[in-house]
């Protein structure tokens, strides 16, 4: 029911290829430009759709180059398992802290301290608690667009309750 | 519960997200502007805003101090290329009252995976770059100009960007003045 994710790496040093804040400050123009240009819904909520569809296709590019030299993945837990561990942990710098499922088509990646939450608030903080979705919409893409080149189609939402860890809900559909 | 296989290299897949990040944003852009000269313009802003906020990352970790010449901002600009983006692009052409110099790249991260249709010839696909030099320096109260003046995107042998010194801007300008 339950898999506890105990090894981590340690943190590569930092010199040559892009550096990690350029990603971040990347993605929170971004974000800025998303929400500038898209109103909001009927019920106050932001339109964030296509932060996750750019995710998406992202998500949908990396991964194939990504897994271009690995063996096949046994079946769809050892793909989550991979994206819990060493794709994340590539993105993102540390492997996603705990993984559930209910062997149904249903996991929760839950990441203790979200890199790209990590600054916005500290522990307990709720002041940012209201746009933190913001933060997330581009991560559900590009979760939901790995998965689905390596053959999963899902559906990803995240949820916050306190800042900076978050959940990811991946829903498999079954076809 | 690892599996056997090449380790992804943390460092290759980020320069990657950052890459393809970088261009969903392109292609977002040019699906939302009709005009490509508009794309240029967003994107220059965008790096404008990135800018004004990186060069604090540059001064923290390179503990440099004010420049003596457009010379040595010549130097630190390089060196911030070295450390943000990992490539080391060659100082040239300076204008004969050294108020201007080109910045030449063999590479550039940004252009890994692209090629541009015939269609986009007005696309200056990388135009975030002078944004974010313009924004950078802005910073520290100098006001450059910046542009492409050869893309390797547009079969140039490689890629150079343009920068000119236009005026110090001077200390103390209140808040909100813009």
């Amino acid at each position: 029911m339950k898999q506890q994710i105990i090894d981590s790496k340690a943190n590569p040093s930092s010199t040559g290829e892009a550096d990690d804040c350029l990603f971040e400050y990347l993605h929170a123009e971004l974000v800025n430009y998303v929400l500038s240009r898209s109103s909001n819904t009927a019920e106050g909520e932001e339109e964030l759709s296509r932060l996750e569809y750019m995710g998406f296709s992202v998500g949908y590019r990396i991964i194939e180059r990504l897994t271009r030299e690995w063996s096949r993945f046994k079946d769809e837990l050892d793909m989550i398992k991979f994206i819990c561990t060493d794709f994340w942990s590539s993105l993102y710098h540390k492997q996603i802290d705990n993984l559930r499922t209910n062997h149904h088509g249903v996991y929760v990646l839950q990441d203790n301290a979200f890199r790209l939450l990590d600054k916005v608030g500290t522990s307990n903080s709720k002041q940012y608690l209201k746009e933190s979705p913001r933060l997330l919409a581009f991560t559900c893409g590009l979760l939901r667009g790995s998965l689905a080149n390596l053959g999963i189609i899902s559906t990803v939402t995240a949820e916050t309750t306190t800042l900076p860890s978050c959940k990811f809900h991946v829903q498999v559909q079954k076809i | 519960m690892s599996r056997t296989g090449t380790k992804l290299d943390a460092k290759k897949v980020n320069s990657e997200l950052f890459t393809l990040t970088y261009g969903s944003i392109v292609a977002q852009l040019l699906q939302d502007y009709e005009n490509v000269e508009d794309v240029n313009k967003q994107l220059e802003r965008m790096g404008y805003n990135i800018g004004i906020r990186l060069i604090e990352d540059f001064l923290a970790r390179t503990g440099s101090g004010r420049c003596y010449d457009f010379k040595d901002t010549a130097e630190k600009i390089q060196s911030g290329f070295k450390i943000f983006l990992g490539i080391t692009p060659s100082i040239t052409n300076w204008s004969p009252a050294g108020d201007e110099f080109s910045l030449c790249f063999e590479t550039n991260p940004l252009t890994e995976f692209v090629e541009l249709p015939d269609n986009y010839s007005n696309l200056k696909y990388c135009n975030m770059l002078p944004g974010v030099l313009r924004g950078a320096c802005e910073m520290v109260q100098m006001e450059i100009a910046c542009w492409f003046v050869q893309d390797q995107l547009k079969n140039d042998n490689l890629t150079e960007l343009r920068v000119k010194f236009v005026k110090r801007l001077e200390d103390a300008i209140p808040a909100g003045e813009d």
